[in-house]
């Protein structure tokens, strides 16, 4: 497919504009809110990371109870266990089940860690300007956004496992304190991710004054 | 396809990346071809041939088929004589029987309420573009809103929740799926299909468009546009 290469790319803003993010229409600099879809206007959202670093923030201060404490506890016989996220994972590796037990470590271990990374690298990156790829720190930033939401699969197994696993005295399944700790987390890091302005990614382009190579 | 802006341009012919700023005048795709910005790989506009369409039908398809397995039997185990079964409104109040009663709202918003709520107004958005009337009052609004719960809406991870447990549980005791298990199931695919065809600008320009009562439709905003070369 054919597709325009300007050497120099126009932002919205060299133009004297200001781009909705909603609509990605273009108004005035100084428009307050987009007359088209209503949504506030802002060409560069300067309080954007302060409200990235404070959701990180607690983000990991929910993930590190969600660690320790049990998920779910299990009452077999009257006797009850508690299992927490890796023990959970260890013992399904146990009984065989290696890949469940790969999806469970995937989605709460190592994705929310990836997820703490990405975006402390991606702000960090901002602030201190550094010259890594803006190409790849976009499409960074683009896979947390997508991949962040699926940490919350093992809350919806500790709800099932819950809700399903009531055999009276003989077995039943309550969830544990980590299970909150650990929505939580999730909630608080795709907040963080939602805060960041991608825009101020490229920006830097413009304050060197050059375009660099973009592949 | 999107070109540099040049002086003269009119503000509605141009088009700024919401990723990276970057500035084009809007020369739109034809269905099924996709623009995307030349510096950031975002894509801007990506029209589906009959678009508004298919996602009022999956709309209300979702709708359905969530309200329909909110009454239906969910999963039920069976082990040693003993038996439980659960509806997916029980699994969402699971929590509420630990104290974590937050956690119970919730869940049940992300997997039901959130859903259900997006559907409706991406039908309430799209119903009057389909039958070429102006959109109704607050439709801009209602699709913002849409546009802003779709991260929040978890159905389709709820089923692979669901999945995870049930290898979890099969070896201690025997598992009936019910209805509502399939009806989520199908509503993955349905859901997937249903942000495929959903082009965010098409729409947009079409809620502009807003044509008088009886005038042409801008069903098709592309085929509008200037032709691309």
């Amino acid at each position: 497919m054919a597709e325009a290469h300007p050497t120099h790319l126009l932002t919205a803003r060299d133009a004297g504009m200001v781009a909705c993010t909603d609509c990605t229409r273009v108004w005035p600099l100084e428009t307050e809110r987009c007359p088209r879809c209503g949504a506030k206007l802002v060409s560069r959202d300067g309080h954007s990371l302060s409200r990235v670093w404070a959701w990180w923030v607690v983000g990991l201060i929910c993930y590190i109870p969600a660690n320790l404490y049990p998920m779910l506890n299990t009452t077999f016989m009257g006797k009850t266990s508690g299992d927490t996220i890796v023990g959970g994972a260890v013992t399904l590796a146990m009984h065989g089940a290696i890949a469940v037990a790969l999806v469970i470590l995937i989605a709460s271990v190592a994705i929310p860690m990836g997820k703490f990374v990405a975006v402390a690298y991606l702000a960090l990156s901002v602030q201190r300007g550094w010259h890594t790829s803006k190409l790849r720190r976009t499409q960074l930033y683009e896979m947390v956004e997508f991949i962040g939401r699926w940490s919350m699969i093992d809350v919806f197994v500790v709800a099932v496992l819950s809700a399903l696993v009531q055999l009276s005295v003989v077995v039943s399944i309550q969830p544990g304190p980590a299970a909150l700790n650990f929505a939580l987390s999730v909630v608080f890091t795709m907040l963080s991710a939602r805060s960041f302005d991608s825009r101020l990614i490229w920006d830097s382009i413009e304050r060197d004054g050059e375009e660099e190579d973009l592949t | 396809m999107t070109h540099s802006p040049t002086i003269g341009d009119d503000l509605e012919d141009l088009i700024a990346c919401p990723t990276c700023d970057a500035l084009y005048r809007v020369d739109a795709p034809g269905n099924g071809e996709r623009a995307v910005c030349s510096r950031c790989h975002h894509v801007l506009i990506a029209p589906v041939e009959g678009a508004i369409l298919r996602v009022v039908a999956l709309a209300l398809t979702i709708v359905i088929l969530l309200v329909t397995a909110l009454f239906m039997p969910f999963l039920s185990i069976e082990a040693s004589g003993l038996h439980n079964a659960t509806s997916i409104f029980e699994a969402g109040l699971a929590f509420s029987r630990a104290h974590m009663v937050i956690l119970s709202l919730a869940v049940i918003s992300l997997i039901i309420f959130i859903p259900i709520l997006r559907a409706l107004l991406l039908i309430y958005v799209l119903t009057p573009l389909m039958l070429r009337r102006r959109p109704w009052p607050g439709a801009h609004t209602a699709f913002r809103l849409s546009e802003h719960l779709r991260p929040w809406s978890m159905a389709e991870i709820f089923v692979l929740g669901v999945g995870v447990a049930l290898v979890k549980i099969t070896a201690m005791a025997h598992v009936e799926l019910g209805m509502a298990f399939w009806l989520f199931a199908l509503l993955v695919v349905v859901t997937v299909f249903q942000d495929g065809y959903l082009c965010r600008w098409s729409i947009w320009h079409a809620l502009e468009e807003s044509p008088e009562p009886g005038a042409p439709p801008s069903l098709a905003p592309a085929e509008e546009a200037p032709a691309h070369g």
